[in-house]
């Protein structure tokens, strides 16, 4: 009785800033509430789950039996696949992530300016975003081979001769050229992946447009009376304001490839198709921990050289 | 006398240079905007065809017949065109009840997207509470943390869903929520579905740059809080409210993550059909050869794009004008 009267006279008494506050939780209380139970209960679920034999019986509940870090061992130097999937799919992230960050760029700051056909191209540009559901993508990336290798295949195939251009003949000459490995491989790989980097550069695009486009036009003109040439202006106005949205573009790129990746599928496959949970979780747990840590090595070292304009 | 003539005539020739000098300068001028134009059509040519072809190849090929697809001369364009393939990926899709379903199934999420996300934004930009800041932090970790990270126990909870222990309270067992829309429905009103923080940073921005006068005349004006954010920051907010709207709708059409982990039907997500349908058809008609039943997974896809590419091109505008000034950028 006291307590509920004690409770009303604070009521009374509740300043402006106590009364926002609390609309404030009540505005973000589904997500919290959510956050709460589906993210931070299921992280230290999944936790839970990787050093734990799962057992589930086809009825409903589950069963732990406490494991340690067998799971994080099988998975590490047992495991058939595991470590080779996660080497490739962070290597190829590697690959991705830098060249869709300098393509979308380059793309933004040719469809800033105006043209004829501005909208239309912008229009195909982010045709990728919408189309982006798994199974489609793998029907595009059939289709897409049999487009480029149709023609090429069949005259192949009717002649005995084959004119298609010899790739092992040009990296021979490069290697011959004492061009460094590393980096030979670098740009295989990327001109081996052009239509990936193409499709998965939509979002990022838009947004450096949008960066672009936020840019006072005062500073260019400042620029320009002060003789500067297109090459120096990029470098000394447009680049360091394009900055900070660099930032953004690589998390959601990391993020965005991180879902595609194949260390995923490997996850979602032990989980459910060879029903072994603890290791699955552990896997995740793996690949998650390694995807943030690159993220935030990243992020901090682009943050250090970034010029915040505000 | 002489002297006046050599005169004019070096006039005449300095009039003359600076004149060629000008003309000189326009030409190197509109030749750099010539080959910087052919530049830029020739790249934007070249990509476009790379984005395209693969939808154009799956267009060109639904419509083949058994002679066309085994005729090595026939590119692209069929000589005995047929719809015999939508015909039967409609059959064997039963797509005109699914379609609906599917995209009824996403417009209900799209709202309740809607609905939350913006009240969760809003919240963010324009209250004052302790944890703001590590609270927001969350929703970025959110956006971050992929979602196969949380997946076994999200499923874990649906398979055996008593809310939270709520249901046992009242001496109940838990329900088995799988292979239903509800744990997505669940989820998104909760502020988890799919892509959810981003939609809240979206918002988040929106409304951080929207005038704070505009709400302080609504509460002059006796408006309570409720109200103002219902019927006056959220008809301010619209442009990011359709951007979100359409991006909600689009994806969650799309996506076959959740609609895989939750095993929700297959003629509530039309997405998924397209995995078995290849095999189906195969298995229904006798065809032995993948290169033919291949022709009907392209109608198929066709058809499941169908929708997705009429929202598109209907709302272009809103897509990526959206995108830019619903404030990502901030």
């Amino acid at each position: 009785m006291q307590k509920t009267e004690k409770k009303s006279i604070k009521k009374h008494k509740m300043t402006l800033s106590k009364k926002r506050s609390i609309t404030g939780y009540l505005f973000i209380m589904p997500w919290l509430l959510g956050f709460l139970l589906f993210y931070v209960r299921s992280l230290y679920m999944t936790m839970e789950f990787s050093m734990s034999e799962l057992i589930v019986p086809p009825g409903g509940g589950y069963s732990l039996s406490f494991v340690g870090f067998t799971n994080y061992i099988y998975a590490f130097f047992a495991h058939g696949s595991f470590v080779q999937v996660l080497a490739t799919s962070v290597l190829n992230m590697m690959i991705d992530v830098p060249l869709i960050i300098f393509f979308s760029l380059f793309m933004a700051l040719l469809l800033n300016k105006k043209f004829t056909g501005r909208t239309l191209v912008r229009a195909i540009f982010f045709l990728p975003v919408i189309l982006n559901s798994g199974a489609i993508v793998d029907a595009m990336e059939m289709s897409r081979a049999m487009m480029a290798g149709g023609l090429s295949t069949v005259s192949a195939e009717l002649t005995t001769s084959s004119s298609s251009v010899n790739v092992g003949y040009y990296i021979e000459l490069f290697k011959n050229l004492a061009m460094p490995d590393i980096l030979l491989d670098y740009i295989v790989a990327a001109v081996s992946r052009i239509s990936e980097i193409i499709t998965a550069s939509g979002v990022q695009i838009i947004i450096f447009i949008a960066a672009l486009q936020s840019i006072p036009g005062s500073m260019y003109e400042v620029a320009q009376i002060e003789g500067a040439t297109g090459y120096e202006t990029f470098w000394k106005v447009t680049f360091p304001m394009v900055m900070p949205h660099i930032i953004t573009n690589v998390v959601y790129t990391v993020v965005d490839n991180f879902i595609d990746s194949e260390v995923v599928d490997l996850a979602f496959e032990t989980a459910f198709t060879n029903y072994q949970y603890g290791l699955s979780s552990a896997m995740s747990l793996v690949s998650t921990v390694i995807t943030c840590l690159i993220l935030f090595i990243v992020v901090w070292f682009i943050q250090k050289k970034t010029f915040y304009y505000n | 006398m002489k002297i006046i003539h050599t005169a004019k005539d070096k006039m005449d020739h300095l009039k003359l240079d600076t004149q060629f000098a000008n003309d000189r300068k326009k030409a190197i001028v509109m030749l750099k905007h010539f080959l910087f134009g052919l530049f830029r059509a020739v790249v934007l040519i070249g990509i476009s065809y790379v984005i395209l072809s693969p939808v154009f190849g799956i267009i060109a090929s639904s419509f083949f017949s058994d002679a066309d697809n085994y005729n090595p001369m026939v590119f692209l364009i069929p000589q005995e065109p047929t719809l015999e393939r939508y015909q039967i990926a409609m059959e064997n899709m039963k797509y005109s009840s699914t379609v609906l379903v599917s995209l009824l199934y996403s417009l209900t999420l799209m709202i309740i997207q809607v609905i939350v996300c913006s009240m969760v934004g809003y919240g963010f930009a324009r209250f004052q509470f302790p944890f703001k800041n590590l609270l927001f932090f969350c929703v970025v970790v959110m956006i971050i943390i992929p979602t196969n990270t949380i997946m076994l126990p999200v499923y874990m909870t649906f398979r055996d869903f008593n809310f939270f222990g709520l249901f046992s309270l009242f001496g109940k067992s838990g329900v088995n929520l799988l292979s239903t829309p509800w744990p997505m429905y669940i989820m998104t009103a909760f502020g988890c579905g799919l892509r959810s923080g981003l939609y809240i940073y979206i918002f988040n921005q929106f409304f951080r740059g929207l005038p704070k006068e505009i709400e302080e005349a609504a509460f002059v004006d006796g408006a309570g809080t409720w109200y103002t954010y219902f019927r006056i920051m959220l008809v301010n907010a619209i442009p990011s409210v359709i951007t979100v709207a359409i991006f909600a709708m689009v994806w969650q059409y799309n996506d076959t993550f959740y609609a895989k982990l939750f095993l929700i039907s297959p003629d509530v997500v039309i997405g998924k059909k397209i995995s078995t349908l290849q095999a189906n058809i195969a298995n229904i008609y006798q065809i032995q050869d993948s290169n033919i039943t291949q022709l009907y997974l392209d109608a198929g896809i066709v058809l499941v794009m169908l929708p997705v590419i009429i929202i598109y091109v209907l709302l272009q505008k809103y897509f990526i004008e959206g995108v830019e000034r619903s404030g990502i950028v901030g």
